[in-house]
Order: C-alpha cells, then structure tokens, then sequence
C-alpha cells in the first residue's frame, strides 16, 4: 500500500475530519475519550437494567416482567456495567492520563489502542443481540455457571464470543499500559516517582494479562460442553461443574481487583490534592497495591464456600482471604492520614473521594463478614452479598471515576465545569445509594435470597425502601452527562494547574492538553516539580 | 515500500497517524463469530463465517504489509523495537495463561472430580448411591460411560510411538530456530535460509503427523471429542496446541520469504526474534501435553 503516513510527521496537529478520524484514530486522547463515551452509555444501558429490576422488585408479587426476562435483566446489567462500564473507564482514563503522567508523546501501541477499543462496541453488539433472538437474553447470571446456563437460548453463544472480544480488548489494552509505562517514561521518571494511578493500572494490567486469558479458557469449556459434546462440567462424562466455579473465580477474583485498583490510584491523587500534603507512605502505598494483586490469586474459593470443598479449601480460602485486609487497611488508613492536618477543601472530586473512602470501607467490613466461611454459609446468595458488592462497586469504581472525570476534565476541556450542578451530583449520588444498598444488608440478614423477581412479603418495606433509592441514584445520573456536555462547550477557562494543591506532569501541560503532549521529554526540574508526592 | 528510499529520521518514537486495519479487524472479528453462532444455533449457514475469516485475512495481510514497510523503511527506533518485544512477551504470557486454563481443568478432573465421584474420602456416597459400578481411574470417559463406541469403551493414543516421534521432531525444530539465528547475527543468509525453511517444514510435519492421529483416534480407538473428561481434555488441548503449531508455522514460512527478501539484518530483526520466541512457546506447551496428556 501507499506509504503516505510517514510524511504526518510534518503537520503534527492534523487530524482527519469527520467519522474517519474516531474509526482510524491512533491518538492517546481520542481514543481515551472514545472509551470514556462508550463507558458512560454502557453505564446508562446497564443503569436502565437496574430501573427494571428496582421497579418489578417495588412491591412483592410478578408486576411486570416474566422471570426469564428479569433474569436476563440482572444477568446483562452485571456484564455491561462490569465489562462495559467500570473497565472501559478504567482504560479511558489510562489512556488520557498515563501517557501525559509519565511524559510519554502517547501510549506505546498506538495502532493496538485503537483495536483494543473498537473491540467493544462490536462486543456488546452481539451481547446485546441476544435479547432479539430466540430463548432471549442470556439468563443464567453473569457468573454463567454450569448446567444452568448451558440450557440458554440462542443467545448462548453470542454472549461467549462476545466475552471472547472483550478478552482481547481487555489483553491488548493491559499490554499497551504495561509497555508503555515499563518503556516510555521520560528520563528521570523512575519507578517510585510515578503517581499512584500509574502505579495502581501498572498492577491492574498485569492481573488482567494474567486471567483474561483463564476467562476466555473457561467459556470455551462451556461452548464444547454446549455443542460439541465435551464433559467438562458433566458428571456424567467424569467432569464436574464446581470445576467451572474454580476456573471462572481464579479470573473473576483478580477481575474485581480489576475493577477497583485503579480507584486506589485516584483516590491516592485527589486526597493529596485537597488536602494541600504529599500522600502519606507513598511506597507503602505501592506496595500494598502489589500485595493485593498477588493475594487475588490466592482467593478464589470464597465465592464457593458453600460447594462441598474440603475443610482444609474452607480454612485456606477463609484465611488468605482476611489477609487481605491487612494492605487494604493500609490503603485506608494512609489515606486518612494523608488528611490529617491538611489544609483541606470539598470540590467535586474531593467530595467523591471522600464518599469512597467511607463506603467503600462499608464494602470491605461486609466483605470481612462474608469471608468467615461459617457465616457465609447463611450469607451465601443473599442480598447481603448483593449489597456488599454494590458498597464496593458503586461507591467504590463508579464513585471514583466520577471523581476522576471532576478532577481531570478541565485539563481535558480547558473548562472548568459547575461546581454548584457537581456537588449537587454529588449529594444525591450519595444519599440515594445509601438508600438503595444499606437496606439490602438487612434483606440478607433475613433471608431474602438474590435472583429472585418475586418475594417473601416479609421483605417488602426495605424493597419499597430501596427501590425508591434505586429510581432516585438512577435519576440522579442523569446530571453527569448534563455537566460534562455543559463542560465541553464551555465555561470559565481552566488554569494549566487547575487545583491549587494538583502536583503531576499533567499539570505542567496547557489546559486543554494540546492533541500531542510531551514530544520533547519534560524536563528533569519539571519531573520533579511533579513528583513532589 | 522500497528499500531506496532515504533513511527515515528514527530520532523521536515512531506514531502512526490513523489507521484502517483496526476497525476491519473488529468488523472480520464480528463478522466471524456472529457466523459462527448463527451456523451453531443452524439460522443458517457457515457463509458469513467465511466471509468473516475472509475479512480477517485482509486485515492481517494488510496491517502487517503496513508495519513491515514501515519497518523496511527504517522509522522504528530501537524504542520502538523494545515496546514491540515487550508487547510480544506479555502476549505470549497470555496465552500461556490460556493454556493454564485448560491444564487446570485436566489436572482438577485428575485429581479431584474424578476420584470424588468414585467415592473417595468425604464423597463416599457418591460410590454408595450415585455410581456404584464406576471404578475411578485415569484415563476415563466417566460413569456414563460416553463415547462413540456401543459398549463404552475407547483407547488412548500410546506416548512412545507418534507422540514421542513429534516430540523429537518440535525439540529439533527448536534447534533449528536457533541455528537460523546465530546465523542470522553472523550475517550467513545461506545457512540462515536453509535452518528456517527447516524449522517451518519440521512444523508442518508435526501438524500432520498429529492430524494423522487424530484420524486414528477418531476412525479407530472410540476416542473423539465426546469420549467423557479423556477426550474433552485431549482434544481440547492438543487442539488448541495444533491450532498454535499450525499459526507458528505459518508465521515461520512469512519470515522465511521475508528473509528470502533480503529482510533482516544482524542486529534489527525482531520479527524473527518474536516468531522464535512464540516457536518455544508452542515447545514449551508440547512438553507439558506430552508428559502430562501422554504419558503419565
């Protein structure tokens, strides 16, 4: 083919017009804001999912929906806003931000980013076929365990090969992270200078390379069991279905790492920042991250306690897992002490961290209750798992990435955005999902299994309770386009430090970031102004 | 994309600006399983599948035509050299992460499902009440007994006859990658051409030699994909091994013609470094099938 790319190198700033440039784009910040869209609508599809769900469970008795329907409703709510939502983000923000945090003129792949994104759109297209095709969406929950999900419909296995593309997303993306900050830092920007985001994904791509891979393994076993006549999860044939448990938590464990080790990393840098002081341990802090990832490994049978493992796998699982308290109290505590006579202020971005910081460690207390494997006998597929790992996953992920977009979108825009419209974002965010989760503790706590469309009267009134929470958090969201759309089109000029307290690369550059950042390598006076953590 | 032109400036890392062949690799991507999927669930046939892979072959010929230009043409600094290698790296560990799937599934059946459901330890009522008749050991089709033959039974392929021949025949290729690369570095393209062209036929052999005995398997010894967990886990691993044989191979040959192309110089040719590197790998993976699948 014509090589005519090469001569691009002139005219730096030239970028193809119209929907050429989103399809051919191989710019850090294009693609980083095409995987932050995408996330953001995925966040709003698997939302709709989660009104469905609230609405027919508003009342005891079938409202609404068939079961098959409201299966496939939770089922497709966990994968959109797992796969489609938190961890897109995640590799949106990677890509805007890393590359910019470690003085690197883009990610190192460039041609690979873009595969890794338009993989997804591609991926959830055949996910989400499956509601138009017979038997309808898969319903058999997000976990796809054996038998269960090998009597689906024709859906069955749009969804594994669509789990096989975001795989590949999800490898090729980590890949490009972990080259491109193992290889294109600036000089002088060692290991233990980078900020704590860079740190957190550096660690969070490697559990992905690690069980992206095992997932995609797993699926396949279920495809051949399904169509070609295999016994991996049959008896029958001397297989096992617990053996599909085994398979999928060593993925699913360190995928929930996945989906919070990088909200360690923001968290790590908007503290800071409104609290005008360096992180407290900061090398503690990195290598806390470093034990949590390797102790993922190490865990995955708690989510099975209840399968008929030996006692020796109960003990080992219930222990490994409380170990990872330990560098996770680390985190919390090094995080309050980062506050501690600071001189703070409550931004946005601030506000979210600090929401996080409070029920995120909610989250994590539940889930020190659920690793006591003779309690989790009782708390096993109940609400109180549910609100566990919404505690985690709500206020956890979703939360710090609304801090991360209210921390770094004027470097993006070069606007400041409302503040008032934020904090009420903020506000309402907060008080609904207390309202929705908390409730489902007690739910469990009595009984109230989860996957269910219909329930016990008994548990209607914190059902009432929480739906109604769960219609105003939804309704609440609705804010978060408005602001960022309102951000884009303008809005008082961003500074290029934008937050008085903000130390990084990033804020050495112009706001908006120009198109290409750091061609020429910041310069040693700059990295260390920067890393002044 | 000849070789005459100026040497490009490689002083700054090399960016691509835009590019075609990701977005027709998603579309080939999804193209090819959504094929797949309907051809499974019969809405029809496997016409869009091939048109998917067709796509797909496009998409490979035509982004590595692209890179390999590029690279001829001298605007990969060694930056740009070093991300590539350590691109190659974590996707060769990928996909040993892969394969560790499939060997955990081999070794938990081994280990664990198989023994249990023969009653062993804490699941003796399994023997008691579930199976009384099945008789736990290795290699086995299970309790039902599955498979083609009417009577339940099946043979294994023996270690030392085929397998071991293939063996040797991957541990020679894996002498003769090596070989082709010190002659590479000390710049004797005529032994290098001769070791290469080696290595991808020694490839080819293995891939139907294994193929032959898959026709064994098959036609002869009541051992098929649906052979209960033996064959589940057989195939599926020496399959996906095959199917890493077959692209390693493939992957050979090109370098093969691009070393025929006067491609490569004693110190740049990471596009031979990652095909050998991927080379052990496959090697690597069939010592594992071959003492674990095979023989033990």
């Amino acid at each position: 083919m014509a090589y005519t790319e090469h001569a691009a190198h002139d005219h730096h700033d030239h970028k193809p017009s119209g929907m050429w440039r989103w399809l051919s784009t191989t710019n850090h910040k294009d693609i980083g804001t095409l995987y932050l869209i995408f996330s953001c609508v995925m966040f709003f599809v698997g939302g709709a999912m989660a009104m469905v769900i609230r609405l027919e469970l508003f009342k005891p008795g079938m409202q609404f929906l068939d079961p098959a329907f409201y299966n496939s409703m939770t089922t497709v709510h966990a994968l959109a806003m797992i796969f489609g939502a938190v961890m897109p983000a995640w590799v949106g923000l990677a890509n805007w931000m890393i590359p910019m945090q470690v003085g690197a003129p883009d990610m190192a792949l460039p041609r690979m980013n873009n595969f890794s994104f338009w993989l997804l759109p591609f991926a959830f297209t055949l996910l989400l076929l499956g509601f138009f095709v017979p038997g309808g969406a898969p319903a058999g929950g997000w976990t796809l365990y054996p038998p269960l999900v090998l009597q689906g419909g024709d859906s069955f296995p749009l969804a594994i090969f669509a789990i096989h593309l975001m795989g590949a997303s999800s490898i090729m993306g980590a890949i490009n992270v972990i080259v491109t900050i193992m290889n294109m830092r600036a000089p002088g920007m060692t290991l233990l200078r980078m900020p704590l985001f860079v740190w957190t994904w550096l660690i969070t791509a490697y559990l992905l390379i690690a069980v992206m891979p095992v997932l995609a393994g797993a699926v396949t076993m279920l495809l051949t069991d399904h169509f070609f006549g295999t016994s991996f999860f049959s008896a029958s044939g001397g297989g096992d279905p617990v053996m599909f448990q085994h398979v999928f938590w060593f993925f699913g464990h360190p995928e929930v790492y996945i989906l919070i080790l990088p909200a360690f990393g923001i968290v790590s840098e908007v503290i800071p920042t409104f609290s005008r002081k360096p992180l407290f341990g900061y090398e503690a802090m990195v290598y806390a991250t470093a034990s949590i990832a390797f102790l993922s490994f190490i865990v995955w049978a708690h989510h099975m306690f209840t399968v008929g493992m030996p006692l020796a796998g109960e003990l080992f699982f219930m222990l490994s897992t409380m170990l990872i308290a330990i560098p996770t109290g680390v985190k919390v505590f090094y995080w309050s002490a980062t506050m501690w006579r600071g001189s703070l202020s409550f931004e946005p971005p601030m506000l979210f961290a600090l929401a996080f910081l409070f029920l995120f460690t909610i989250g994590g207390f539940s889930g020190l209750m659920l690793a006591i494997a003779p309690a989790d006998f009782q708390y096993q597929d109940t609400y109180f798992v549910v609100a566990h790992f919404h505690y985690v996953l709500v206020p956890g992920s979703i939360f710090t990435i609304f801090a991360a977009v209210y921390y770094w979108m004027p470097k993006w825009t070069g606007h400041m955005y409302n503040m008032t419209l934020a904090k009420w974002h903020f506000w309402l965010s907060t008080i609904f999902v207390n309202v929705l989760f908390f409730p489902q503790h007690f739910l469990g706590l009595a009984g109230m299994p989860r996957r269910i469309p219909d329930y016990a009267t008994q548990f209607a009134d914190w059902n009432m309770v929480s739906s109604i929470g769960g219609f105003g958090f939804g309704v609440s969201q609705l804010l978060f386009p408005y602001i960022i759309y309102k951000c884009i089109r303008g809005g008082e000029k961003a500074t290029a430090q934008v937050w008085e307290g903000a130390h990084g690369l990033e804020w050495e550059l112009p706001s908006p970031a120009p198109y290409h950042t750091w061609e020429e390598a910041p310069t040693p006076a700059q990295i260390a102004h920067g890393a002044e953590h | 994309m000849s070789q005459s032109h100026a040497p490009a400036d490689n002083s700054k890392y090399y960016l691509p600006h835009g590019t075609p062949w990701p977005i027709i690799g998603s579309v080939a991507l999804f193209t090819t399983m959504l094929g797949v999927a309907a051809w499974l669930n019969a809405w029809f046939g496997p016409g869009v599948f091939a048109l998917g892979l067709a796509l797909l072959a496009v998409m490979f010929i035509g982004w590595f035509r692209t890179v390999i230009g590029e690279n001829q043409q001298g605007v990969y600094n060694l930056d740009v050299d070093r991300s590539f290698r350590m691109g190659m790296i974590w996707f060769i560990f990928s996909e040993v992460m892969f394969f560790a799937a499939f060997f955990g599934a081999l070794f938990y059946a081994r280990t664990l499902s198989v023994p249990w459901i023969g009653g062993e330890g804490v699941k003796v009522f399994n023997k008691i009440f579930l199976w009384q008749n099945f008789d736990a050991g290795w290699p086995t089709n299970g309790p039902a007994h599955l498979g083609p033959r009417a009577d339940g039974s099946f043979e294994v392929i023996p270690a030392f006859g085929v397998p071991a021949l293939n063996t040797a025949i991957l541990l020679s290729s894996g002498v003769t990658i090596t070989i082709a690369h010190h002659a590479l570095k000390a710049g004797n393209r005529g032994i290098l051409k001769i070791f290469l062209a080696l290595t991808f036929l020694l490839g080819f052999l293995f891939v139907s030699l294994q193929a032959s005995e898959y026709g064994e398997a098959y036609m002869h010894k009541g051992l098929q994909l649906g052979t209960g967990i033996y064959g589940s886990t057989f195939f599926m691993l020496t399959g996906f091994h095959g199917l890493h044989v077959t692209i390693g191979a493939i992957m050979l040959t090109i370098i093969w013609l691009r070393t025929m192309n006067g491609h490569f110089t004693p110190t740049r040719h990471f596009g031979f470094e990652a095909v050998a590197w991927y080379w052990h790998f496959v090697d690597v993976v069939w010592l594992g099938l071959f003492i674990f699948v095979y023989w033990i």
